[in-house]
């Protein structure tokens, strides 16, 4: 606005100054004043007229040609450019979603790939303890049996002890004193000391 | 124009009928014939800038839509969102002032916002224009402007008539600006052009220093292309910021 009113005085300025140098300089140059407001004459006038016929010929051709060719071409551009981005958007939501179903599927296969490990380890577990204790229950049971045979064996070789003990104790007796001892007693004797010692 | 000693600053304003007996009988001087060529020039712009319509514009094109863009933004952002209603006027009157400006400053053409008839008639278009809007919009609280809101009663006697006579004033203040920035302009122009023409009649000194007057010009028609689209835009920004108070409730 500075500049405007900067300019409006420089006008006026110059309007008179050239006004006075006109004056001053030209005798014979026009000295009625200025043309544009000599409204005598219908030229001057006339501008009104046909201004006003040429401005509202104007205003119609912008209003309902122009300007709307115009308006149309930009709201084309940024419905397309809207469009555009809604498609592009679109597409990146698809996108996304694929993404997450992929990386859903990838979990769950983990899980289930972890869960047959799981099973597959447990029933190994499950079938090396239950031969473990097969192994377990065979040997005890063969424990046992070698245990009773050998208690057996223990007790026929006592048994045999009581024999021998006895064969000796006569034998040992009929060398000392020349008589064979008596088999009863010498063997309720043998009886006697075997279940003394504790063996 | 300027021939001899003599400066004729103001037969450049001066309005002759156009096709002879025609012309005088229909009142058709110059003036109206530069209105017609600036508005099919402008036309001409529009349409040829926006024939592509392309979603991409070329230069030509992004021109045109430039200034579609630039009168919409100052209509809209200015008066509200009534603008837009008023955005083909303002844009009219925008193009046709600027159109008038230009073609003035062409050699031996006529600048048609140089005369007071033509910058009245479209400043008191706008002045008329924004009576009917505030007498549509607001009715009788319309003539309630002319009391300031929360002025003491005892100043109306004075503030009312000056409200009135600044509020009356504006066409006039309006439509002066144009006609006197336009005229300034192209009677500086008159004069410089003139000093070289008197400077010649003094031999080698004068023609050397004829430059300095044509240098002058130069610079001026730089100027007097920022006043050309400066007072257009003066005048549409004043029409938006009356439109602004005629549709405000």
């Amino acid at each position: 606005m500075g500049v405007m009113m900067k300019t409006t005085r420089a006008g006026v300025l110059a309007v008179v100054s050239g006004v006075s140098l006109l004056a001053m300089t030209a005798p014979g140059a026009y000295a009625a004043g200025m043309p544009q407001l000599d409204f005598h004459n219908p030229l001057v006038t006339g501008q009104v007229i046909w201004g006003g016929v040429i401005f509202l010929g104007f205003y119609l051709v912008l209003s309902r040609v122009m300007l709307p060719r115009v308006g149309r071409v930009l709201e084309d551009r940024s419905n397309r450019i809207s469009n555009d981005l809604e498609v592009a958007r679109a597409a990146k939501h698809d996108a996304d979603n694929a993404v997450a179903e992929l990386q859903q599927a990838r979990k769950e296969a983990l899980a289930e790939a972890q869960a047959n490990l799981k099973q597959a380890l447990d029933e190994e577990q499950r079938i090396a303890e239950q031969k473990l204790e097969e192994i377990n229950a065979r040997l005890g049971t063969e424990l046992a049996d070698a245990e009773k045979r050998v208690a057996a064996e223990k007790l026929r070789a006592f048994a045999a002890l009581k024999d021998i003990a006895a064969e000796t104790t006569q034998s040992l007796v009929s060398r000392l004193t020349g008589t064979p001892a008596d088999a009863a007693l010498v063997a309720k004797k043998v009886e006697g000391a075997t279940a003394q010692r504790t063996v | 124009m300027a021939g001899g000693s003599s400066i004729d600053v103001l037969g450049q304003f001066e309005l002759h009928p156009v096709l002879g007996g025609l012309g005088d009988a229909l009142r058709f001087s110059q003036s109206p014939l530069y209105m017609i060529v600036a508005v099919c020039l402008v036309l001409a712009f529009l349409y040829f800038g926006m024939r592509p319509a392309a979603v991409v514009p070329g230069r030509f094109q992004a021109a045109a839509e430039v200034c579609y863009e630039f009168i919409r933004n100052m209509a809209v952002d200015t008066i509200g969102p009534e603008g837009a209603a008023f955005f083909p006027f303002i844009f009219t009157l925008f193009f046709f002032i600027l159109a008038g400006n230009y073609l003035g400053l062409l050699p031996f053409s006529f600048t048609f916002t140089s005369h007071i008839a033509v910058t009245l008639a479209l400043a008191v278009m706008v002045f008329l224009l924004t009576v009917i809007v505030s007498l549509k919009v607001q009715g009788f609280r319309f003539f309630a402007h002319f009391m300031p809101a929360g002025a003491s009663m005892a100043l109306a006697p004075l503030l009312i008539p000056i409200e009135i006579l600044s509020f009356l004033s504006r066409p006039v203040s309006l439509s002066i600006r144009l006609f006197a920035n336009m005229v300034a302009g192209h009677v500086m122009f008159e004069i410089f052009a003139s000093f070289v023409i008197m400077l010649a009649g003094f031999g080698v000194v004068g023609d050397v220093f004829a430059i300095g007057p044509i240098v002058i010009n130069m610079a001026l028609v730089a100027l007097e292309l920022l006043v050309g689209v400066l007072q257009a835009y003066v005048f549409a920004i004043l029409t938006c910021i009356y439109l602004r108070e005629a549709v405000a409730h």
